[in-house]
């Protein structure tokens, strides 16, 4: 079953931008979910790091420390074989999801 | 994550946080810039930036909960919580850690034995590869020298093979003579088991140049220790063995105790020496079966290929050889006499371990009740605990961490205590004339089933609690009040727990009683011969350096002397004690055989050597013809006596004195006399035929004084001995009732009897805690309902009846089931125990009785409890 929660959501804003990026801090992941989603989307930084955490303990992704290109220490975060898996069905339940609530909004 | 990683981290939580508090710090200041390079001032920008995070605290806590290492802070905290729990009810705690010691210390005790006697390879390189080859009929392990050679020379599978026996023999220094204990081995034991001496060297297939060519012998550690001191300088010196000059070569190591898994010899010679007898050589004799072949295989090859090979080569001798006709090959593990005591030993120690396992399941039975009682009585509190927001995950590993603390304590104190008995054990010697000796020190596979039992005991009690909280509905047990409606599901799995118990119970003391019936049918068994009242003096004439004609003058004195002194009835010698150490058989062929191949035998029968007088002293009837005299002597024409058997399956009458036989010598005998049937090696064997031959026309140097005499014991043996030692003072003799020697025929029946009562008697405290238990947890359930119906009128034994129908009930039920496989197990008791028969009144009584008073035990405080309710007290307090 998909799973068809917010939470759901923002792991796979968060998995995509990693797998079309590479390597990203949070501040990084922030501002390219907000440039590419044109400003419609704005993570919250309160729920971006716990999410990051728990993605990084259920082994999606992994994070190093390193030096951006403004010379300052931040950790970075790629995606692992785990999450790219993860990102195909965290891909495949949210168009199911987006279909479902098309169906709705059409018969409501 | 790994398990490291979380340990780790409970203790760098503050690591944790200052990590997250950086990446955070980072964020926080490239928003800052950004901010700023879009217009913002300073302070504005720094402000936006942290209001975008709203409260960090809360935040990194969050993410500090979420870390893998909490759930190891909270396995801590359970575990806390439930050792301060089970502190709080020290006699639940108490009644559920003796329950878990005894049933688990049970278990490895029997494991421990099982372990050192059937599990445990050799001590040795490579034990894997070594195998006994023995016969296919499993009994007789036996192989002949020559057959011997031609397997060893002929086969292709193995890479050597040796042959060894055990003999005893006595070993002389200037100073000392000992019994002792030896191997004779084939000169390439020691290279083939690879083993290296402890001090000098041991012997090689090179040291063999035919019959006593090779004069040495290899000491063992121990006995090199305490009778030569440990001195290095024995080496090359010379020791008399049996009054023949051997040279000690070396010592052996002190780990190696020969290819016996419980015997310990004193040494070690090269089997071309004989030192028993002079005349005779089993070595060029291929009918002779006297050895044990040990061999090594080949890397690579499968004891099935091995088995083919040798059973092709046994094929090709039979063809060649007529005595070998039967000679065929089988591989068996070596180290308990060959496989001689392998089958019943395995079954014997599989049949406990079942028992034991069977005793600590119906300990976590028993505690899994207690547990569920305790669970139900905190019914509530879980209740509360699942309402205010506690996952029943949570509430399940709480109730779990008790268990298995429980348990895993349990298991330690269980495996502390066995552990000493079986120190005790290890240093047992159960015959003080044998060097038996069961190393049963805990290792580490020991240990490692303590700690798996004692984990799958913890999930086992733990796992029905936990069904409880699964199906704990707050709402309803809050509403109701504790004992909510899924009581009396519940109580169907605890039932049948405990009527599986109650039945295990039974079971265990029908087969206790059967043993014990068994043990004191043994002791008026007819035996044929009256072992009280004799005295039994045993020694080896060999050792006094005695042989031919001087064995039979000695004797011949032995029983004129000893016949003299005051107070003696009867005194007469034989050569292998009845029920003693063994005693051999041989074929039996009618007169005018002509061909001597086993399939043209008439029957096989133990034979014994025994001096005029014997079957006098001791008590064995002569139903025909006469006792021999000192007349039937090497010189006279042959003779022997009978038993009943042998004259009925030989000549269909017992009446049969005057007619021949022909033994395995090939000579006729003539039967002058015919006594009544008896038993020869074990108390629980089919009836064998025997012989007796007159000493003299039966070689042998195994003497077996036996003196009848009204006059205890102490007072007849130092006048035999000061009339022994005028005679021969060289001679080592064995003083002891002959009821103190037939112990040894009965050990396996002591061993049963004793191990079945322990279980017996463990099984039946569990049997009376479960009942008395469950009696007990369903009258305190149900006293408010009680007090109601006192009040309207009940009559006590109504009371009773509802309280305790169903222990009772349960009690008849699993008793019958005890009681159905008791009988069907009384009949593999029957292999063990002499004539051990379930269907024995006094059995069956003595079992009914005690299940009748276990019940009584049991129910007593809960049917008090049950009668001395009082209506209005229980009602103002509820």
């Amino acid at each position: 079953m998909a799973r068809n929660d917010l939470q759901g959501t923002l792991d796979l804003l968060v998995l995509k931008t990693l797998s079309q990026m590479g390597e990203l801090h949070g501040y990084g992941i922030v501002l390219h979910i907000q440039r590419a989603s044109e400003e419609l989307l704005c993570v919250e930084e309160g729920s971006l790091y716990p999410a990051l955490h728990r993605m990084e303990m259920s082994g999606w992704i992994r994070s190093e420390w390193k030096v951006t290109d403004t010379n300052r220490k931040a950790k970075f975060y790629r995606l692992t074989p785990a999450g790219q898996r993860e990102l195909q069905s965290a891909e495949k339940s949210f168009e199911q999801l987006v279909k479902g609530i098309r169906a709705i909004l059409r018969y409501a | 994550m790994s398990v490291f990683r979380r340990i780790v981290n409970t203790f760098t939580r503050s690591k944790l946080h200052q990590e997250i508090d950086a990446e955070i710090q980072a964020h926080v200041e490239m928003r800052i810039v950004d901010n700023i390079a879009a217009g913002m001032s300073p302070e504005e920008a720094r402000r936006n930036a942290l209001l975008r995070f709203g409260n960090r605290t809360v935040m990194r806590e969050r993410m500090t909960a979420m870390d893998a290492a909490t759930s190891f802070d909270a396995f801590w905290r359970d575990l806390r919580y439930a050792a301060r729990q089970l502190r709080r009810s020290p006699a639940f705690t108490a009644a559920a850690l003796i329950t878990l010691i005894l049933g688990i210390g049970a278990n490895i005790v029997v494991f421990s034995v099982l372990n050192a006697l059937v599990l445990r390879p050799l001590d040795v390189p490579q034990p894997a590869a070594l195998y006994n080859v023995v016969h296919k009929t499993p009994g007789n392990d036996n192989q002949s020298y020559p057959d011997y050679v031609d397997f060893k020379n002929q086969n292709s599978t193995f890479s050597d093979m040796a042959a060894y026996r055990i003999e005893n023999g006595g070993l002389s220094t200037r100073d000392a003579a000992y019994k002792c204990w030896y191997y004779r081995v084939s000169g390439n034991y020691f290279d083939m088991l690879g083993v290296q001496p402890a001090q000098g060297r041991f012997f090689h297939s090179s040291d063999e140049h035919g019959p006593n060519s090779a004069p040495y012998i290899i000491l063992s550690h121990n006995f090199w220790r305490w009778h030569f001191d440990s001195d290095p300088r024995v080496i090359g010196t010379t020791v008399d063995i049996n009054k023949h000059p051997f040279t000690v070569m070396g010592v052996a190591p002190a780990a190696f105790h020969g290819t016996e898994l419980f015997l310990w010899p004193d040494f070690w010679m090269p089997v071309v020496n004989n030192p028993d007898d002079e005349g005779t050589d089993f070595l060029s004799w291929r009918g002779s079966h006297n050895l044990w072949i040990l061999g090594k295989l080949n890397p690579g090859v499968t004891p099935l290929q091995a088995t083919d090979n040798l059973n092709a080569i046994a094929r090709q001798l039979a063809r060649q050889n007529p005595v070998d006709e039967d000679l065929s090959a089988r591989l068996v593990k070596p180290g308990l006499m060959a496989d001689m005591f392998g089958g019943p030993a395995r079954s014997f120690l599989a049949g406990i371990m079942v028992l034991a396992f069977l005793v600590l399941l119906a300990a976590c039975a028993n505690l899994a009740s207690l547990f569920a009682a305790r669970t139900a009585d905190r019914s509530r509190e879980l209740a509360i605990r699942l309402a205010i927001g506690s996952s029943r995950w949570n509430a399940f590993r709480q109730l779990l961490a008790e268990a298995m603390l429980i348990s895993v304590l349990g298991g330690a104190l269980g495996t502390l205590f066995s552990s000493v008995l079986l120190n005790t054990l290890t240093r047992w010697q159960p015959f003080p004339q044998f060097p038996i000796h069961v190393t049963v020190t805990p290792d580490p596979k020991v240990y490692f089933v303590a700690l798996v039992l004692s984990i799958g005991s913890g999930i086992l009690c733990g796992l029905i609690p936990a069904r409880q909280v699964w199906a704990t509905d707050s709402a309803q047990v809050m509403k109701s009040g504790g004992a909510g409606t899924f009581l009396f599901r519940r109580l169907a799995l605890r039932d049948l727990l405990l009527g599986v118990q109650i039945a295990l119970c039974t079971l265990l003391v029908t087969s206790s009683f059967v043993a014990l019936r068994g043990m004191q049918h043994s002791l008026h068994a007819p035996l044929g011969f009256q072992p009280q009242g004799v005295l039994l003096a045993e020694t080896d004439l060999h050792m006094g350096g005695h042989f031919g004609a001087s064995v039979t003058q000695i004797r011949k004195r032995m029983v004129e002397e000893v016949g003299r002194i005051p107070g003696v009835a009867s005194v007469g010698i034989i050569d292998e004690t009845p029920l003693g150490t063994g005693g051999s058989s041989s074929l039996v062929y009618r007169e005018g055989t002509t061909d001597f191949r086993p399939s043209n035998s008439a029957l096989g029968a133990k034979f014994f050597g025994i001096s005029p007088g014997y079957l006098q002293s001791a008590g064995t009837r002569l139903l025909n013809g006469r006792d021999f005299t000192w007349h039937d002597d090497a010189k006279a024409p042959k003779v022997a006596i009978v038993n009943e058997l042998f004259a009925r399956s030989m000549f269909g009458t017992a009446d049969s004195v005057g007619r021949r036989f022909v033994w395995g010598d090939k000579l006729p005998y003539e039967i002058v006399g015919v006594v009544e049937n008896g038993k020869y090696d074990s108390l629980t064997e089919t009836p064998w035929a025997a012989i007796f031959f007159p000493l003299e026309q039966n070689p042998n140097s195994d003497t077996s004084l036996m003196v009848r005499s009204q006059l205890p014991p102490a007072e007849i043996v130092p006048e035999l001995r000061r009339t022994l030692a005028q005679i021969d003072s060289g001679l080592p003799f064995v003083f002891h009732t002959w009821p103190e020697a037939l112990a040894f025929v009965q050990f396996p029946a002591r061993i049963a009897t004793a191990a079945l009562g322990v279980m017996g008697l463990l099984a039946a405290m569990l049997a009376v805690t479960g009942v008395f238990g469950m009696a007990m947890y369903s009258v305190s359930k149900r006293m408010r309902e009680f007090g109601i119906r006192v009040a309207v009128g009940a009559q006590p034994m109504q009371l009773m009846r509802s309280a305790l129908s169903r222990p009772v009930i349960l009690l008849l039920s699993g008793s019958v089931a005890g009681l159905v496989l008791g009988v069907i197990a009384g009949q593999l008791l029957a292999q063990i125990v002499y004539q051990a028969t379930p269907r024995d009144p006094l059995v069956l009584g003595g079992v009914l009785i005690t299940m009748a008073l276990l019940g009584l035990a049991a129910t007593w405080i809960p049917a008090q409890r049950a009668l001395g309710v009082h209506p209005a007290r229980l009602l103002r307090e509820e």
